[in-house]
C-alpha cells in the first residue's frame, strides 16, 4: 500500500466520522440522563423496584455489549415474525414492523442498545459520587433550615458532579472505542469501513488509520475533561 | 419562659440505651457546658435537641413550643411545619465544621439567610459582612473553605450559623478538631457571644474552657445527668465521687 492509497483511505474513513460521533453523541445524550433515573430506582424505597433494577444493571453490566447489540437488532423482527406466524395482529406489533422497516432502524437499535448499556454504568457512577459526600453536608443544611430539594441541587449535587467527573471520562472514553462494536450488524461507521479497506487493499494500514482516529477522538475527550476538572478545582 | 426544656429524654440505639431519662432547662442568656467521658451521650442528647436524632420518648420544648413529647409511650414530634420553624430558632455548630466546600465564605454564610429566609441578597451579604468582621475574617470572605485553617473554618460555620439569628447556639465540641492554638480563637468567639448574653449550650472536652465561660454545667456519664450546677462549685467542690474521679483525670492530663 503506498502513501497515495493511504491517502484516500485516510479521506474515505473521514466521511465516516460523522456516523462515529453521531453514535457517540446520541449515547451519551440518552444513557446519561438515564443513568440518573436508574440510580434513583435502584435507591428506591420500595423493594421490587430496587431488586428490578439491581438485576438490570448486573445483567447489563454482566453480558457482552456486543451481545446486547445483536440481542436488540433481532429482536424486534423476531417478535414481528412470530406474530405473523400465529396471526396475532395488533397496533403494537404494526408499529414495531414500521420501525423496522425504517432507513434509521439500524441506527436506532445500537442507540437503545448502548444507551441501555451504559446508563447501568453510569448509574453505578453517580450512585458512588453520591454516597461519597459526607453525611455532615446533609445535616448542616437540615440545620439551616434548607429543605430536601434545596439540599439536594444547591450542596449536594454540584459536589457530586465534581466527584464523578475522573470516573465519568473513563466511562466516555471506552465509549468512544465501543462505537467500533456497531460493525457487528453491519453500520457504516469507522471500523466497517477500515476493515473493508483492508480487504481491499490487502493490507492493515487502513486499521492504524483507523486506530489514529480514534485516538485523536479520544485525546480531544481527554483534553475536555481535563478542562473540566480544571475548572471545579477551585475548591476541595 | 425557658429557651429550651428537655424533660427526661430517652434514646436508645437497638438495645443501647444512650439517654436515660434526662431532664434540664436552659433559660435566656444561659451558658450551658455538657461535660462527661466519651460514650456518656452528650453528642446524642444535643442531635435529639436538634432533630438529627430521633428521641424514644420524654419532651421537649423550644421557646415554648413543643418539639415532641410521649403519648402512650410513644415519641410524638410536631407537625413538619412546626419543626422547621423550630429548627430557625436553633442553631448548630459542629465538630468538623461542615462548610459547603464549593461555596465561598460569604455564599456559605448568605446561603440560608437568602434561600430559606427569602432575604435579598445585598441585605443578606450586608449582614454577612458584620458577621464576617465579627468573626475576624475580613480578608477571607472570597476564600473557599479549603483555603482556610480549622480555626477560620470554625468561624466561619459559627457565622453560618449566626446568620441565622437563631435563639440559642449549639456547640458539638466545637474545638476537638483543632490543635490548642486554634483551639483558643475558637474559645475567644464563643467567650465574646456570651457577654453579648447568646444563649449557648457546649458540649465540650475543654475543662478549664467550661468552666471560665459557663454559668451552668452539667457533667454527664452512661447517660444519665451525674451533676448540675455552678461551676465553680461542680469543678471546685463536687461531693460526687463519680464527677471527681472524672475530673481527676482530666488534670492528671
Amino acid at each position: 500500500m503506498n502513501f497515495n492509497d493511504a491517502l484516500s483511505v485516510t479521506k474515505l474513513l473521514l466521511e465516516y466520522v460523522p456516523a462515529t460521533l453521531k453514535l457517540f453523541f446520541f449515547t451519551l445524550l440518552f444513557s446519561i440522563p438515564l443513568g440518573m433515573v436508574v440510580m434513583w430506582l435502584k435507591k428506591c424505597r420500595f423493594k421490587p423496584v430496587s431488586w428490578l433494577t439491581k438485576l438490570y444493571i448486573l445483567v447489563m453490566r454482566g453480558t457482552p455489549l456486543i451481545l446486547q447489540i445483536v440481542v436488540v437488532h433481532y429482536a424486534i423482527p423476531m417478535i414481528v415474525s412470530n406474530a405473523k406466524n400465529s396471526g396475532n395482529e395488533s397496533d403494537f406489533i404494526d408499529w414495531l414492523r414500521e420501525l423496522m422497516l425504517s432507513e434509521n432502524y439500524m441506527f436506532i437499535t445500537l442507540i437503545v442498545a448502548f444507551s441501555l448499556n451504559y446508563a447501568a454504568y453510569f448509574a453505578e457512577i453517580f450512585r458512588g459520587g453520591l454516597e461519597s459526600i459526607p453525611v455532615g453536608q446533609y445535616e448542616a443544611a437540615q440545620m439551616l433550615g434548607m429543605t430536601k430539594p434545596q439540599t439536594f441541587f444547591r450542596i449536594i449535587l454540584p459536589q457530586v458532579f465534581k466527584r464523578v467527573i475522573p470516573a465519568v471520562s473513563n466511562e466516555v472514553m471506552t465509549l468512544v472505542k465501543d462505537t467500533s462494536l456497531a460493525t457487528t450488524i453491519a453500520y457504516a461507521e469507522i471500523m466497517l469501513i477500515a476493515k473493508q479497506q483492508m480487504n481491499t487493499y490487502s493490507s492493515i494500514v487502513p486499521l492504524f488509520i483507523a486506530g489514529l482516529f480514534y485516538f485523536i477522538m479520544n485525546a480531544i475527550v481527554t483534553l475536555v475533561f481535563m478542562l473540566l476538572e480544571k475548572h471545579y478545582s477551585y475548591y476541595r | 419562659m425557658s429557651i429550651l426544656e428537655v424533660k427526661s429524654l430517652s434514646k436508645s440505639f437497638g438495645e443501647l440505651k444512650v439517654l436515660k431519662e434526662i431532664s434540664f432547662n436552659v433559660e435566656q442568656g444561659q451558658v450551658l457546658s455538657v461535660i462527661g467521658p466519651s460514650g456518656s451521650g452528650k453528642s446524642t442528647l444535643l442531635r435529639c435537641v436538634n432533630q438529627l436524632e430521633r428521641a424514644d420518648g420524654g419532651e421537649i420544648n423550644v421557646c415554648g413550643v413543643n418539639m415532641m413529647h410521649t403519648e402512650n409511650g410513644k415519641a410524638v414530634y410536631a407537625p413538619k411545619k412546626t419543626l422547621r420553624e423550630i429548627r430557625l430558632k436553633i442553631g448548630l455548630v459542629f465538630q468538623n465544621f461542615n462548610l459547603f466546600p464549593h461555596k465561598s465564605v460569604m455564599e456559605n454564610i448568605i446561603e440560608a439567610p437568602v434561600h430559606v429566609l427569602k432575604k435579598s441578597k445585598e441585605q443578606a451579604k450586608e449582614e454577612a459582612a458584620e458577621l464576617i468582621r465579627k468573626m475576624g475574617l475580613m480578608t477571607k470572605e472570597n476564600s473557599y473553605p479549603c483555603e482556610l485553617s480549622g480555626g477560620q473554618q470554625q468561624r466561619v460555620s459559627i457565622a453560618r450559623a449566626l446568620a441565622l439569628k437563631p435563639d440559642v447556639l449549639f456547640f458539638d465540641e466545637p474545638t476537638s478538631a483543632l490543635d490548642p492554638e486554634l483551639t483558643g480563637e475558637i474559645l475567644l468567639v464563643i467567650k465574646e457571644l456570651a457577654k453579648e448574653k447568646m444563649t449557648m449550650v457546649i458540649v465540650t472536652h475543654e475543662m478549664e474552657f467550661a468552666k471560665d465561660v459557663s454559668n451552668h454545667v452539667i457533667f454527664m456519664d452512661g447517660g444519665y445527668i451525674v451533676e448540675e450546677g455552678d461551676p465553680a462549685e461542680l469543678f471546685g467542690n463536687t461531693q460526687n465521687e463519680r464527677t471527681k474521679q472524672f475530673l481527676r483525670r482530666y488534670k492528671g492530663m
